[in-house]
């Protein structure tokens, strides 16, 4: 095949495939425990740091990880100790966060190059510097779930309990919320910063129509997630258009289908 | 009879806002305490403080040393269901297991001791057979089921309940208060709720949560009783039975 002998495209495969282990692991996590708007706050937040690198002129990238961070470590800090409405606070962060970045381009002398990639993603132009990052960050995710399973489920669950029982609750909280933050900025690469939180929560809610079970939701949102960024790449390739947004597209589809399959098993039962 | 936990003269609020003023207590191995008082009163203050989830402003919780196993307090907890996110993908036997978290260390998995007596006690509440199924499937009885194996699971030294009639149909709530009853013989018991007709058949003592605490060492309810303890609190019966209606007092 003519498509895989191309470098870019070989690196778009492999892009697709970490963002979609990262995505399934992390997603499951942000939808089962309901912080889909606080990872929605803290990847807007992240703009500020692209545009601070765009004005500072350091990778655009590394400052969308400060920024990640750093967002998730004040919402984490934040919504637990001060007056403020949590999810007041969480729009104040994200509108903040784009008004920063914005701002900065503005003062950046010149055209910006490569912003609506930051915006929008293109996994066809993801480097390899981008795939060393992604696939350590793959690799540090598995591990911490594997190793610690069963006290994230616990702790997901019901924190109130994990801390009658004496848990490292916060511990646990802090580093996951880092962990959320660094998956959306290293995938703000393949399909951007308006698009990334589609990416950690389509393939969940079309695993959720086959599972209730956290384990296996994990492993499927992995598996549609990899089969609808492979459709959206093919659908971009054929009709030119910007993979991120057909990649979305093809999830969209695919959760349709899926939901169109049990109404219709549901209505053939009765 | 000897005492588990004694609490010493704590106030506990949030902010600015008391809710516990000055309230002691003392609760024995084989006690059964009914704690009631009007919504608002501090019942689950009480609750969360003697969890540790809450830190009094002055007084303390003392914890005597059979209730103390490694990092922590021999309590199971059973918390109100509304608390509880019933879409959470999380399987019934694992909600049962995740009462084990505290004794295990964090990566270590279960031993075949530990699986056997949550399998052993799934049976014998009746959820065995549907341990695999995911929570989201399950009734509101099947679910606080689980969660009272999971406040089980760790073997505590007392029990702790919090509201545990609401949202459940009237076989469990009978089948529940048969269970606390054989439960007591080994272990005490602290049962929080607004419907003080059931529990007062059940536990042995009451406590009368309203800002302060009032405790009675018997479990006869009587309008004398809760006026002399300034406790309006709400008896809701059905059909022919007498009822009183209490005035509400200013505390």
């Amino acid at each position: 095949m003519s498509l895989l002998s191309m470098d870019f495209f070989r690196n778009a495969l492999l892009a697709s495939l970490l963002a979609s282990i990262t995505c399934g692991i992390i997603g499951t996590y942000i939808v089962s425990r309901r912080i889909v708007f606080i990872s929605g706050g803290i990847t807007h937040a992240s703009f500020g740091g692209i545009g601070m690198g765009y004005y500072f002129g350091f990778d655009p990238i590394l400052g969308a990880v400060l920024f990640g961070i750093f967002s998730a470590l004040g919402i984490e800090f934040f919504t637990r100790k001060a007056d403020l409405r949590e999810d007041s606070a969480i729009a104040m962060l994200w509108a903040l966060g784009m008004a920063l970045g914005i701002i900065f381009i503005f003062l950046t002398p010149g055209y910006a190059p490569n912003l609506m990639s930051y915006l929008f993603g293109n996994i066809l132009t993801v480097s390899l510097t981008d795939l060393i990052f992604l696939t350590l960050l793959t690799i540090g995710i598995a591990a911490f779930f594997i190793l610690f399973y069963r006290m994230i489920l616990f702790i997901s669950f019901d924190e109130e309990y994990a801390l009658t029982n004496n848990t490292p609750v916060r511990l646990f909280n802090i580093i996951l919320i880092c962990l959320v933050a660094l998956t959306i900025v290293l995938n703000i690469r393949v399909v951007g910063i308006i698009l990334v939180m589609s990416l950690l929560t389509i393939p969940q809610a079309i695993s959720n129509l086959f599972t209730r079970h956290f384990h296996r939701m994990i492993f499927y949102s992995m598996f549609f997630g990899f089969v609808g960024s492979m459709a959206g790449l093919i659908f971009s390739y054929i009709y030119d258009i910007p993979s991120g947004a057909a990649i979305i597209f093809a999830l969209v589809i695919m959760y349709g289908i899926a939901k169109m399959y049990f109404v219709v098993r549901k209505a053939m039962v009765k | 009879m000897f005492p588990l936990i004694d609490i010493k003269h704590i106030t506990v609020g949030y902010d600015e806002n008391i809710i516990l003023a000055d309230v002691s207590l003392t609760i024995n191995d084989n006690d059964f305490i009914g704690v009631i008082g009007p919504n608002g009163g501090g019942k689950t203050t009480l609750l969360k403080t003697i969890l540790g989830l809450l830190v009094p402003i002055s007084g303390e919780v003392v914890f005597h040393d059979c209730m103390t196993e490694g990092n922590h307090h021999r309590i199971g907890y059973l918390p109100q269901i509304n608390n509880i996110d019933r879409k959470f993908p999380i399987s019934v036997s694992d909600v049962v297991k995740s009462g084990l978290m505290s004794r295990k260390r964090i990566i270590k998995r279960y031993d075949k001791k530990d699986t056997e007596f949550a399998g052993q006690l799934m049976q014998e509440m009746g959820i065995y057979e549907i341990r695999n199924k995911a929570i989201g499937e399950l009734s509101g009885g099947q679910i606080q089921r689980a969660l009272l194996c999971r406040a089980l699971v760790n073997q505590p030294k007392l029990l702790v309940l919090d509201e545990p009639n609401t949202y459940v149909d009237n076989r469990f709530e009978k089948e529940l208060y048969e269970k606390l009853r054989v439960l007591n013989e080994n272990i005490a018991i602290l049962l929080v709720s607004h419907d003080l007709g059931t529990i007062s058949t059940y536990v042995k003592s009451i406590a009368c949560v309203n800002h302060s605490l009032h405790y009675h060492p018997g479990n006869k309810i009587t309008p004398e009783l809760m006026e002399a303890y300034e406790c309006p609190i709400q008896i809701i019966t059905h059909g022919q039975i007498p009822h009183t209606v209490l005035h509400t007092h200013e505390s």
